[in-house]
């Protein structure tokens, strides 16, 4: 206990560090180090070598090769992505080509830029822990608060100001002044206007309603269920005869539509053949399904994923974004996650033809709850 | 100029342009002045210059992909290097960030840096406040550039969001789809927000306005103020100077380290060429994003697994395991199963990572400069706290791939849900509990530390035949250390001059401070130096047994 030269309250320098080191008793293997302990002690030897000591002349020009070595590694590293940027360039008629060769191009290239930036900085980092001379310095901090006289000094200034323009005693002028800057604030939010249009009715139907109007209008009792991506081959029940099975429809002619892309965001259904045992339909929506085969809308009432996993032994859909999961036995009621209504149904029919039609829009607002809903 | 102590004259190079904007600016008392500046060393402070360095890597890649990419979501049918996409309908910035990808040289890998800058920013952005937090370094002075600091995190959030949605692929579109719904969600303006955002429906709207506008605020407005921030953080760090960590030599109105010229500015240098290797390795080996996997987006389809960059992972997971409630009424409705999560957690996070400074000071009543860092353990209120935050954060985060963990460990998806709807306040409750136990127990060590030394290795035998352990007085450094804690005494004066209640301890508000204030240091283990040693063994006390517990 007496040998230790600890204590005082001078900054410790590294050398003191190792002989203090030095004077303590050997260290037992497995048991901890003697000060070794705690998060700081790094801290107080950051370039340990160069730092203010003598450097000793070998051991600096051994440093010096080193990071030269490193520099010279990461010059070739910049050439070797010069270089490796026109082999990339060989490969198709105008540059690169596909997958294979953008794949090696980003190899080659992404290792030379690699090399380049990590050989410097290695190289640097020994150059500062192993050649600077740099001392470690103490700073005295300043206050920063301005002195009491300053503020004094500056408050009478500012209210100097204030009398010589005269806002303090002209109320008019001061009242007027902010009468008209009121509105130069508010004018230019007028701008943001055009954004968008206004939401109307758009959040409450879907392109089924006006395709049954149009299907209604040519004497048709409603209209046609196309597959998505096959949008010239209408459906019919024979096509969907399995139970069991889960397809994305569409309405008929959706695709000419203005908009389309809009139109089959809101209108993308699910079509579900639900065997006719386990079917129970919804009160007043008896006549909605044909033959277990039911519609309701893809889109999720949580934050409209399209809900498209469908487990067939337990018929139940689930939305893979957060999880919502609907009874397609029982109109899509929720039975787990975030989403608070059903899916929407569709009401279906069939036509003379065998086609799998809708005969109504579906009859509330599909997708996310909106303040207007209701 | 005169660049040195020793009369030596600057090379003419160097001394010139100095001189010619010295004549003009009077600028080398400026560099003059600022050359020797002592910047502090601690490893965890090169947190924050990650986060610079990556800001500067996604400006410079951000900027090289803005030269091929076409923020425009007109339709085209692709033919292009990439065949098995042939002849199938995108929007033009699918394709051409299909053609960055695959036709430009060098574009792949501009592309994975740029994500992988990004994602690399936004945590290095997090571990450097967690770090500023823990360690009290937001108090005063500091408070300025902790809000800078939060500013900077939520509008990271933002760009993100709005980056990973520009490419129009499946992911990126089921991203804007959840924002769509999350709009709609807001009482009373959410659906003319979703209309003025989209320029009508989702996702085309009239002319398709979304993506354009999404580019335009990406690439120009937040960047542009992130980079003011980054600006203005900078700036007051600078002005301010460092803070320190407690050591030798170190007080509250020093600086200790080396000089920014040549020492720091080669090490940060340095620091730079580190992290742009690094995003280069990332880039080069780790696929990230690959968008020609997804496909250009449509409405109607989606993939399993989804999910979004880990920063956006809080809001996935709180939407997740909200429960269905929705309330109509007088013909309204409101979502509280999509408002409560998107607005909540990281409102409660944010606003009280915003006000904590100044409640801190509020309760503590301490209105003084800290330029030293307090060690966590030193402020096991603040350290639980923060770990609280930490796990109602990391809960919501790990709920956000609720699917994933059920898929991979077996369990129920609707099991996950349930347990993290629980976890989610009870886990905050017991890692506050669990947190401030450490910190007291650490205390308890530092005193016992103080008290009798630290274990030497060397086994004594004694006369009798015993054996116990030598014990060495700490050495300066951890002493410096561990005595930089400030006791605490659980007491704000209450009565000023003649008995009268100090004028912020009168009313409910008053008590409730005078309450905090107590909780705050109530337990606190008293630190102190001992200047007489005695040998640990000889001591007996009931410290030295509670001691045991915390190592």
């Amino acid at each position: 206990m007496s040998d230790n030269n600890l204590g005082s309250n001078e900054p410790m320098e590294p050398g003191d560090a190792a002989h203090a080191r030095n004077q303590s008793p050997k260290r037992v293997i497995g048991t901890p180090e003697q000060g070794g302990r705690l998060l700081a002690t790094a801290e107080s030897e950051p370039a340990p070598h160069g730092a203010g000591a003598e450097l000793d002349e070998a051991a600096a020009k051994r440093a010096e090769r080193i990071v030269a070595l490193f520099f010279l590694l990461a010059a070739l590293g910049s050439v070797g992505f010069i270089a490796a940027y026109v082999w990339s360039g060989q490969q198709g008629p105008n540059g690169m080509h596909g997958i294979e060769d953008a794949r090696a191009s980003n190899y080659a290239l992404g290792v030379a830029m690699t090399v380049a930036m990590l050989a410097m900085a290695i190289g640097v980092t020994i150059w500062v822990r192993r050649l600077m001379t740099s001392k470690q310095i103490v700073q005295q901090r300043g206050p920063l608060r301005s002195d009491e006289e300053t503020r004094a000094e500056f408050e009478a200034a500012f209210l100097e100001g204030a009398g010589d323009s005269a806002v303090t005693k002209r109320p008019l002028l001061r009242r007027t002044l902010l009468l008209a800057a009121a509105p130069l604030g508010l004018a230019p939010l007028v701008l943001l206007r055009d954004l968008g249009p206004l939401p109307e009715k758009r959040l409450r139907h879907t392109f089924w309603g006006p395709a049954v109007t149009e299907a209604k209008k040519h004497g048709k009792q409603g209209v046609r269920l196309v597959v998505d991506g096959a949008p010239t081959q209408a459906l019919k029940v024979s096509d969907f005869a399995t139970p069991g099975s889960m397809i994305t429809v569409l309405p008929e002619g959706i695709e000419e539509s203005h908009h389309a892309l809009n139109e089959i965001a809101k209108a993308v259904t699910i079509l579900i053949n639900v065997p006719a045992d386990k079917f129970k339909p919804v009160k007043g929506r008896e006549n909605w399904h044909v033959g277990g085969i039911v519609a309701y809308s893809k889109i999720c009432t949580h934050v409209g994923c399209p809900a498209a996993l469908y487990e067939q032994t337990t018929h139940h859909i689930l939305c893979p974004c957060h999880q919502s999961t609907f009874d397609a036995t029982d109109g899509a009621k929720v039975i787990f996650g975030p989403a608070a209504r059903p899916l929407p149904q569709l009401p279906l029919s069939v036509d003379k033809e065998g086609y799998l039609i809708a005969t109504d829009d579906f009859p509330e607002p599909i997708g996310p709850s909106f303040w207007e809903r209701g | 100029m005169s660049t040195s102590t020793t009369g030596a004259a600057a090379p003419k190079a160097v001394s010139g342009p100095l001189n010619f904007i010295d004549d003009r600016l009077g600028s080398t008392t400026f560099f003059r002045r600022n050359m020797k500046k002592v910047f502090p060393d601690h490893w965890s402070f090169m947190l924050g210059e990650i986060a610079l360095y990556s800001f500067i890597i996604l400006l410079l890649t951000g900027t090289f992909l803005t030269l091929w990419f076409q923020p425009s979501m007109h339709e085209v049918v692709y033919e292009g290097s990439y065949t098995k996409l042939n002849g199938v309908k995108m929007s033009e910035a699918y394709a051409s960030t299909l053609h960055i990808s695959f036709d430009v040289r060098g574009g792949l890998l501009m592309r994975q840096m740029h994500h992988w800058a990004a994602i690399l920013f936004m945590i290095a952005i997090v571990v450097h406040m967690l770090r500023v937090f823990f360690t009290g370094a937001y108090r005063k002075p500091r408070e300025l550039n902790w809000l800078i600091g939060i500013g900077l995190f939520t509008l990271g959030m933002v760009e993100g969001l709005f980056g990973y949605s520009l490419p129009d692929d499946l992911l990126s579109g089921t991203g804007l789809r959840i924002t769509q719904g999350v709009a709609e969600s807001i009482p009373v303006v959410g659906t003319y927000l979703y209309m003025f955002l989209f320029g009508g429906e989702f996702p085309h709207g009239t002319n398709g306005e979304i993506i354009p506008r999404l580019f335009t605020l990406h690439v120009l407005l937040i960047p542009g103020i992130i980079l003011a921030l980054v600006t203005a953080h900078m700036m007051i760090m600078w002005h301010q100077k460092h803070t320190q960590m407690p050591g030798p030599g170190r007080t509250n109105d020093n600086v200790v380290g080396y000089p920014f010229y040549p020492v720091f500015m080669a090490k940060t240098g340095a620091y730079f060429l580190f992290t742009f290797g690094v995003i280069a390795l990332l880039a080069t080996f780790a696929q990230i994003n690959p968008i020609w996997l997804f496909g250009p987006y449509d409405p109607g389809a989606i993939s399993a697994g989804s999910q979004p960059d880990w920063y956006m992972g809080v809001l996935e997971g709180s939407l997740r395991i909200m429960p269905n409630w929705e309330t109509t009424a007088f013909g309204h409705t409101i979502s509280w199963n999509v408002l409560v999560p998107a607005l909540g957690p990281l409102g409660i996070i944010f606003t009280g990572a915003a006000l904590w400074p100044f409640i801190e000071q509020w309760v503590t009543g301490d209105k003084r400069w800290h330029h030293t860092v307090e060690r966590p353990r030193n402020a096991p209120v603040r350290t639980g706290v923060g770990m609280a935050a930490v796990t109602f954060y990391g809960m919501l985060w790990l709920a956000g791939g609720n699917d994933v963990i059920a898929e991979k460990f077996h369990v129920s998806l609707f099991a996950t849900t349930w347990f993290f709807r629980f976890a989610v306040f009870i886990g905050p409750v017991l890692a506050y509990i669990i947190t401030k136990r450490i910190c007291l127990g650490l205390q308890r060590s530092d005193a016992a530390t103080m008290h009798h030394g630290v274990e030497a290795g060397v086994i004594i035998m004694s006369p009798e035949g015993g054996f116990s352990e030598k014990h060495e007085p700490a050495n300066e450094q951890e002493r410096a250390v561990i005595l930089s804690k400030e006791n605490r005494t659980p007491a704000l004066p209450a009565t000023e001059k003649d008995g009268i209640p100090a004028p912020g301890s009168k009313g409910p508000l008053g008590h409730l401070r005078a309450r905090l204030h107590r909780y705050w240091a109530i337990d606190d283990i008293p630190v102190e130096a001992h200047d007489d040693h005695h040998e640990a063994e000889e001591v007996e006390e009931g410290k030295s047994g509670r001691k045991e517990l915390t190592h």
